[in-house]
């Protein structure tokens, strides 16, 4: 299997590493809401499918990147630098609210 | 400044092996260079980092993932997004970067002691790397002064290609011997001289 590092181009999978189910969202550090760690540790998905996950590229760059890869095909659909696809997605999130919506068409 | 010692020591023996019958295919020797240092820019610094060490060095990093530039005996090129492998033959270039590079704009790591620099030269040096590392060293997917990251059976190298058939290899001080064994190995087959 390849994956295409965005900064190094198509690698052999023994360079990278494996960091885990991208659809999981981590609780605050700080958090204590033992149900938001229980479906953090426990909780998955388990796609048929294209399905998100993050990996390292530990024998290159070493940057965190995340993958769209098929679980029944291993086919990789999508590469990205995992580095600011958080704010990406809080910022998805807040466009979504009507609150903030209704405040934007004011301005 | 101490004095680098190679750690290859008793392993290291000038002359000329393996299949050498119609000469050798590679060179292999230390570059030994007195300054190797990591810089790495902070989110965003990316462009005022490699402003500061072009004003340093004289070496202007060109745009792009592994982008590199040699002049004499200073050479630079990108090894992860925003970071970059800087090596002089001269010692004492972490100083003078230390003094160039803002503290908001990124990190210098002194990697002098912990590398040790190889250089892999001759006719068949690509073929000989290309039975260690799963790269593409064709010179128009690895174009001279370009370099990359990647690892032999988890030992990590920096290479740079710094000539058409010559290409200069940064591995860990501690696993140097090691790998320059392998390296050894691989060279047989098309002969070599330790020089
Ligand atoms: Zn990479």
């Amino acid at each position: 299997m390849l994956i295409n590092c965005p900064y190094c181009g198509p690698r052999d999978l023994s360079e990278f590493t494996y960091r885990g189910d991208a659809n999981r969202t981590r609780p605050a550090d700080t958090s204590t809401d033992q149900a938001a760690w229980n479906a953090y540790v426990y909780e998955r998905v388990n796609t048929a499918g294209d399905h998100p996950e993050y990996w390292q590229h530990s024998g290159g760059c070493r940057s965190h990147i995340l993958v769209m890869r098929s679980t029944l095909t291993h086919e990789i659909a999508s590469v990205s630098l995992a580095r600011g696809q958080k704010k990406a997605s809080a910022r998805r999130q807040q466009k979504k609210r009507p609150a903030r919506r209704r405040q934007e068409d004011r301005t | 400044m101490v004095e680098p010692l190679s750690p290859l020591e008793t392993d290291w023996k000038p002359g000329h092996y393996g299949h050498v019958a119609n000469g050798a295919g590679v060179t292999l020797s230390q570059t030994q260079p007195g300054s190797i240092v990591q810089a790495a820019a902070f989110a965003g610094e990316e462009k005022t980092l490699i402003a500061a060490l072009k004003d340093a060095t004289g070496l202007a990093l060109p745009d792009g993932a592994g982008a590199g530039v040699i002049n004499g005996a200073r050479a630079a090129f990108g090894i992860a997004p925003g970071r970059f492998l800087l090596v002089d033959q001269a010692e004492g270039l972490a100083d003078t970067l230390s003094s160039a590079v803002q503290a908001d704009t990124g990190t210098l790591t002194d990697l002098s002691h912990g590398r040790t620099a190889i250089r892999v030269a001759g006719t068949s040096a690509q073929w000989v790397l290309a039975k260690l590392f799963a790269i593409d060293f064709a010179l128009t997917a690895f174009p001279v002064a370009n370099g990359c990251s990647t690892a032999h059976h988890d030992i990590f190298a920096h290479i740079q290609r710094t000539g058409e058939t010559q290409f200069d290899l940064y591995v860990f001080r501690s696993f140097a011997r090691s790998f320059w064994k392998s390296l050894c190995h691989a060279s047989e087959d098309v002969g070599y001289q330790v020089k």
